[in-house]
């Protein structure tokens, strides 16, 4: 027993010393070169690789480096063309004429053109398929080939989402028309005309992808993506420090404190990005107490926003003023901002009626003021805000209960029966700031978005004018506007926007975070010839 | 025999029945239904699309036709298509996965036979000594530890300060460029915490099974006889008592038969395993009726014919009892 025991030390000890690098050695940013691996993980395994049926975002994950949009965003949430070189926006601003590059071949050889664009749309908007992103491509009118590389698409009104709607993954004609895209073996090998070719998907375990040698803008420099399932996040980051996954999102307390030792640091660069996602208080506006603006604005004083972000998440979030996080074009900094004051909220909430009790509960017609914030099982960061939130509430005399639900539950049983008084949810968005669903007055039915029954005429109005023009510069003033609204009526307390913090393997070169995140560029990503780390034996079929 | 086979394999078949009516309405009461494209709390989904997708899905239709057309499906033995993205045949995801279960589970329970009845038997030879109480703490602190944490502290351990076992996953990521030596080393490599693990839990069962029944043989009078005719101890501790202490045992390898295809959830999530524990986790959370369906039926299944083949193992390994 002695003697395995010093077997092993030993062993440890070699196997040690053969990984000890010198801490500078990933410094040098070398020459990109063509080869190597990227190890990724996911906690869900995807489900469906054809992008238009997957709504998951392991699923895009991938499907994302296999297919490509008529348009994409760069790093400045720009549009910019893929497969469209260009394209004109007629005067009427009605229809879209896309001018498609001509050299962009399917990954089985079979030259991209226009009819694979009207298919895309075809297979959309069919009501056999079952889909989540029908609803950008109803307002349509007309879609057709002009010739084999300009499509032209006409709507009804003027659309301003329209642009962004054809980033959605086209799909091959060839291969699909005729079958039932349901059952379509594409579902699990997809061909598209993307960066990375798909090799091999082994269930439950991993995805594998290699390098496009023909991709239209050149071949991608890192040879292959293997994306493993690791349904453990406690697992994962084991995998990170033993240095097996070469990429993964960190919580602030790992970036900040786990990750704060040398062998780490020599190995992984950390970066930092504001996310597309802010988490919100919600009233229940049709509730009685809630229906007041002064109550609510009462509770953006008493709240502590600074307070929420420094010790939930460690300081790795800033403060959310408005649906839209400050790098996007829509964004207004300039709205009504609540300070923490507890004397303001005081002021307010007598104005509203409320009177202290000699035990210091705020009183209205003799019932205390109560209610119960609803959070969704399993996510901590919201849990733990709403017990700040608890804490400054009662110092002003109100008093919280936290209700914590499973997630089906939650939503069908609470939110879709309007059965609540304070949720603390959080949207994610998109580089497009269209607020239609969440937020006009006619999304208040069952399943839509609008839950809080949130009804303002100008907001109304706004959002559809800026959803019917092609104008930026009036879109903006639109969404300025309401954004203004929607500070001064609170009818949600935007609390925060977190970073989205990520470890990469330091010897991956080339990434600039930037407003759309790190992988924007990822088919530039590199590592140096003399920092490779994965040769690979097999022979890899163009 | 046969005919006491056949009249038990009749009685089954209400049996299932039962099963599947009960589960089918039970996973039904659960709030919610199938989130077939992610479509919760998704502002892209609208409520159009909602109602387009129930009805391809047959969700907009009452309850007792939607069993019916399940039923009639199964009694083809066709469980239907899963209602997650993938589109797929639940039996197709389940075959993939079910092999992995069970070869983790028999190689873990070959396991705690292999380790638990020799413990059993030491422990009931040298009762209440300090030895025997070691054993005893250290099978019942390896029932009591839970797993996800004892595992995480391995992987630690193991994985990231030794830098000796991976530390989770089945096969390393460059396995099929591997030669037939580095892969048996490359899944041996990925087993043995997990199996270790697992094993370790399941250790205190089956030696206090086999202590106990022991002690109770030894205590017979036919022992005191072979004691008395002068045996040495290791002959009538092997030919005498275990044999006979070792039926007790023998039908618990009956009864763990089902427990073959059912996985653990928090196990298999924490060693990235594709296994059995989390595609009934992740159906379920998912509201996937088909493949909740069917995974139960399976399993409900192999239970009756566990406990049959328990029935018939007792009375062939043991002459007094018989069947029929």
């Amino acid at each position: 027993m002695k003697k395995v025991f010093i077997l092993i030390i030993i062993a440890a000890g070699l196997a040690s010393c053969g990984k000890a690098r010198e801490a500078t050695f990933y410094d040098d940013p070398g020459k990109p070169a063509y080869g190597d691996t990227i190890i990724t993980a996911s906690i869900g395994e995807a489900s469906n690789l054809i992008p238009i049926l997957a709504g998951d975002a392991a699923s895009h994950d991938i499907s994302g480096h296999v297919y490509n949009g008529l348009v994409k965003y760069d790093k400045n949430l720009n549009i910019v063309g893929i497969l469209a070189k260009s394209w004109e926006i007629s005067t009427d601003n009605l229809s879209i004429i896309f001018h498609l590059r001509k050299d962009v071949k399917w990954q089985d050889g079979t030259p991209f053109t226009a009819h694979d664009v009207l298919y895309t749309y075809k297979i959309i908007v069919d009501p056999k398929t079952p889909t989540p992103y029908s609803g950008d491509f109803k307002p349509v009118k007309e879609a057709k080939v002009i010739d084999d590389y300009t499509f032209k698409v006409t709507y009804e009104k003027p659309f301003a989402p329209a642009l962004q709607s054809w980033s959605v993954g086209m799909l091959p004609r060839h291969l699909l028309e005729g079958t039932d895209i349901t059952t379509s073996h594409l579902i699990r090998k997809p061909i598209g005309t993307g960066p990375y070719i798909f090799k091999e998907w082994i269930s439950g375990d991993r995805i594998v992808l290699t390098a496009n040698n023909n991709y239209f803008e050149g071949k991608p420099f890192i040879e292959r993506r293997i994306t493993r399932v690791i349904p453990d996040l406690a697992t994962m980051f084991l995998e990170l420090k033993r240095y097996t996954i070469d990429m993964m999102g960190l919580t602030p307390l790992q970036a900040l404190k786990q990750t704060d030792y040398p062998g780490f640091k020599r190995e992984f660069s950390k970066y930092r990005y504001l996310g597309f996602s802010y988490v919100y208080l919600g009233y229940n506006l049709k509730h009685k107490v809630f229906g007041d603006r002064r109550v609510r604005k009462a509770i953006a004083h008493a709240i502590n926003k600074q307070e929420i972000i420094d010790g939930i998440l460690l300081g790795q979030g800033v403060e959310a003023t408005g649906p839209y996080k400050p790098d996007m074009w829509a964004y207004n900094g300039n709205v009504r901002r609540y300070e923490h004051s507890k004397e303001k909220a005081l002021a307010l909430l007598n104005e509203a009626g409320f009177e202290k009790r000699e035990d210091g509960i705020l009183v209205k017609d003799g019932k205390p003021f109560e209610f119960t914030i609803l959070v969704n099982q399993g996510n901590d960061v919201r849990i733990r805000t709403a017990e700040l939130i608890q804490k400054r509430l009662r110092d002003v005399g109100i008093i919280v209960k936290i209700r914590t639900i499973e997630w089906a539950t939650f939503v069908n049983e609470f939110i879709d029966k309007r059965n609540f008084e304070a949720v603390i949810l959080g949207w994610s968005f998109g580089p497009e700031p269209d607020l239609f669903d969440v937020w006009h007055s006619s999304k208040q039915g069952p399943k839509e978005f609008n839950f809080i029954s949130f009804e303002n005429k100008e907001v109304d109005e706004l959002i559809m004018k800026a959803r019917h023009t092609m104008d930026q510069e009036e879109r903006r003033k639109c969404y300025f506007r309401i954004q203004e609204i929607l500070a001064d009526e609170q009818p949600y307390t935007f609390l925060f926007i977190p970073y989205s913090l990520v470890a990469v393997h330091k010897r991956i070169k080339g990434i600039e975070p930037a407003p759309a995140g790190i992988t924007y560029n990822n088919t530039e990503w590199y590592v140096p010839m003399e920092q490779m780390r994965y040769s690979s034996r097999a022979t890899l079929s163009p | 025999m046969l005919h006491y086979l056949l009249k038990r394999l009749a009685f089954m078949i209400p049996m299932l029945l039962g099963i599947t009516l009960i589960s089918f309405a039970v996973i039904h009461l659960a709030p919610g239904e199938p989130d077939i494209v992610g479509a919760e709390m998704n502002p892209k989904v609208t409520k159009e699309i909602r109602e387009r997708i129930r009805n391809i899905y047959g969700l907009d239709k009452p309850i007792h036709i939607q069993y019916w057309m399940w039923f009639k499906r199964i009694v083809k033995f066709d469980f239907g298509i899963s209602f997650a993205p993938d589109r797929r045949p639940v039996i197709d995801k389940i075959k993939e996965r079910l092999p992995i279960t069970i070869s983790i589970n028999i190689l873990s329970m070959v396991l705690i036979f292999l380790i638990g009845i020799p413990i059993g038997v030491y422990c009931a030879q040298h009762k209440d000594t300090i030895s025997d109480k070691f054993l005893t703490s250290f099978v019942f602190a390896g029932y009591a530890m839970p797993t996800f944490w004892l595992a995480l502290l391995l992987m630690m351990f193991f994985g990231v300060y030794l830098e000796l076992l991976p530390i989770s996953g089945l096969k390393s990521f460059n396995y099929s460029e591997m030669t037939p030596l580095e892969k048996l080393w490359d899944l041996m490599s990925h087993l043995i915490l997990p199996i270790g693990i697992s094993a370790f839990g399941g250790l205190a069962g089956i030696s206090r099974y086999m202590k106990n029944s022991l002690l109770e043989v030894l205590r017979q009078e036919y022992i005191t006889t072979a004691r008395a005719k002068g045996l040495p101890e290791h002959i009538v501790i092997r030919k005498h008592a275990l044999r006979n202490a070792l039926l007790p045992v023998i039908t618990i390898l009956g009864l763990s038969v089902p427990g073959l295809i059912g996985g653990s959830v928090i196990f298999e999530s924490i060693f990235s395993i594709p296994g059995m524990g989390q595609l009934f986790y992740m159906s379920v959370m998912a509201r996937d009726y088909p493949t909740i369906m069917g995974i139960l039926v399976i399993g409900a299944f192999l239970t009756l014919i566990g406990n049959l083949l328990a029935d018939i193992m007792y009375g062939v390994a043991d002459p007094r009892i018989r069947i029929g």
